[in-house]
């Protein structure tokens, strides 16, 4: 269950601003492909046009292909919802529902999706669930407190637990890190590791040595300047990327010389 | 050196060091007391509050004793105050429930449509619209509902008390005037309404981005969106938003007595007959005096506990969920 992402000649606008430019990329299944950047470069954007999070702000619509196995996202036939239920996603900072407890935020999507659940199936989800997001060791005791009781990295480990509670074919990572402790990071590091086993992962971060640490392929991201478009500079290997890369702009930004 | 005040403060010791200025301990002291008074004038608001809610029950109090060492025989009635009580307390229940039952789904539908659903600026106008809804007077409302709705609603009493009179509550006769307790109960839940809507229609726009991201992200649809992440978050407002309204229609005096042509209990919401403790007050008052005077001020009291247990009530209820409210 992970499948590969093709775009094809993408243009991100928010109304008529044009924030990212052209991107053609393609994402290999069960990989983890890091996009970094300086900020405002459009990389978030471009994250949330693979699951057409996006389309949350009024105005922003795309031109061009997002093909997940071929299947293009933006087909006038396809609902976003569908797409979102089959790409998933992580945001920066943790977000479980505080309404619903451990049990019930990881269950959340697949009581979505209709479907009644026995309970003996909802518990072995929630343990398969919470056990992919490392998480089970630390909550099995307390399934239901509130998820909002949690750490910010249990919290994001939870909401990684929810998101791969539904079987996605991908699942989408914007900065999932930025607002934990170095410890919490590494447990999201080694879980993303993981994921890679079964998941197409994709992970923007701020953080170089991060993307160095978790990803098979880097893109890099810039902006000529204020309110010019984000573009898609370098794509590549991650070694490739920050040993020896193509462009000088990449260079300069994987070196520390701007950004 | 000049005698310009401030000018010695630049001077240093005789072995070099700087005189203190005492500018940093100035102004400490300065945003010291502006933090005293403010903090006074928070306090005194906060008492000030409190000794007007015990003023007007004592005031209550005090002016419905005579009712207490009274004759059951000199009480309008002639069967002491809790006979004379009790049918107006459950009239006043009535009218705020039926209120209550159709402002509180509505409002909140309307609230979402016009935090969620509704393009931008056609959400402005209408939230404005609504907000003006709370600006009519409700004599106005109680005039509409008498010259308006009732007769309106006569009709359609009729037809309840043909075809369903054999529920209790829609037994016939239907007043042919439309003067009855769903009529006042109806106008109360258009009055409500916007209080309900207004303050709920805040609350939806207060949830945090996050979690309607966090929804929409899993594969959820706009509607299941709002179950999960706007209307969980809100239900403690939704509570608050609710007790308002009801303290509104509680408390409703003109519309309901233009509203109700008021009678004796009666179980059938179609008929003329019942009362409210608001509008009883206020039709009696003007010729009210002495022993009868004291009965209405109790009504009133009772009216004001009544008003204060269900807020009560309403609090323990959003707090029995308080460690899932989000507030952490």
């Amino acid at each position: 269950m992970s499948k590969r992402i093709d775009v094809k000649d993408l243009n991100v606008y928010y109304s008529k601003f044009l924030a990212v430019e052209d991107v053609n990329i393609s994402i290999e299944a069960r990989s983890v492909t890091a996009f970094i950047g300086p900020s405002g470069c459009g990389k978030s954007t471009f994250l949330r046009t693979l699951n057409r999070m996006h389309e949350v702000i009024p105005g922003a619509r795309v031109e061009g292909e997002v093909l997940l196995d071929g299947d293009d996202l933006y087909d006038p036939a396809v609902d976003p919802v569908t797409v979102r239920g089959q790409v998933g996603m992580v945001f920066q900072r943790p977000n479980p529902f505080p309404t619903m407890s451990i049990r019930d935020n990881v269950l959340a999507g697949v009581k979505l999706n209709n479907k009644r659940i026995s309970r003996s199936d909802a518990d072995a989800l929630v343990e398969k669930s919470l056990r992919g997001a490392n998480l089970w060791n630390e909550v099995k005791d307390r399934l239901g407190r509130p998820g909002s009781g949690l750490s910010g990295g249990q919290q994001q480990r939870l909401c990684i637990a929810r998101a791969i509670a539904v079987s996605p074919q991908v699942i989408l990572m914007d900065e999932p890190c930025s607002a934990l402790d170095p410890i919490s990071t590494l447990a999201i590091e080694d879980l993303i590791n993981e994921l890679k086993a079964d998941y197409t992962v994709v992970i923007v971060t701020h953080n170089m040595q991060q993307a160095a640490r978790v990803s098979d392929k880097t893109a890099f991201f810039n902006i000529a300047g204020t309110g010019k478009p984000g573009k898609l500079i370098e794509y590549a290997d991650t070694t490739t990327i920050f040993n020896k890369p193509v462009q000088k702009s990449t260079e300069d930004y994987v070196s520390g010389r701007f950004g | 050196m000049t005698s310009v005040p401030g000018a010695q403060r630049r001077t240093s010791d005789p072995k070099g060091f700087p005189v203190s200025t005492s500018t940093l301990t100035s102004r400490d002291a300065a945003g010291k007391s502006g933090d005293r008074v403010f903090s006074g004038a928070a306090l005194g608001a906060g008492i000030l509050i409190l000794v007007v809610l015990f003023g007007v029950a004592v005031f209550l109090i005090i002016q419905a004793l005579p009712v207490l060492g009274a004759d059951p025989a000199d009480i309008t009635g002639g069967d002491g105050f809790g006979a004379y009580i009790f049918p107006i307390v459950v009239g006043t229940v009535i009218a705020a429930a039926i209120a209550l039952l159709l402002a509180t789904p509505l409002g909140i539908g309307v609230a979402l449509f016009i935090s969620h659903y509704a393009p931008r600026r056609l959400a402005m106008t209408f939230g404005y619209l609504v907000d003006l809804l709370a600006a009519i007077p409700s004599v106005v409302y109680g005039a509409w509902g008498y010259a308006v709705l009732a007769p309106q609603l006569a009709v359609a009493y009729g037809w309840l008390a043909e075809n369903l009179g054999w529920i209790p509550i829609f037994a016939g006769p239907a007043s042919q005037t439309g003067k009855t307790i769903l009529t006042a109960g109806i106008v109360l839940a258009v009055m409500v309404l916007p209080i309900i809507t207004s303050l709920s229609r805040e609350i939806f726009l207060q949830t945090p981005t996050l979690h309607e991201e966090a929804a929409l992200a899993m594969g959820a649809t706009r509607l299941e969106m709002i179950w999960m992440a706007v209307l969980p978050f809100a239900r403690t407002g939704i509570v608050s938003a609710a007790m308002l309204g009801l303290g509104r229609a509680l408390g409703e005096t003109m519309a309901v007595a233009l509203v109700l042509s008021g009678g004796a209990l009666t179980a059938s919401l179609i008929q003329s007959g019942n009362q409210t403790i608001a509008a009883e007050i206020a039709l009696n008052f003007p010729e009210a005096y002495g022993l009868r005077l004291s009965e209405l001020i109790a009504a009133g009291l009772v009216l004001f506990v009544i008003t204060l247990v269900v807020n009560i009530i309403a609090r323990w209820i959003v707090s029995r969920h308080r460690d899932f409210s989000g507030a952490n």
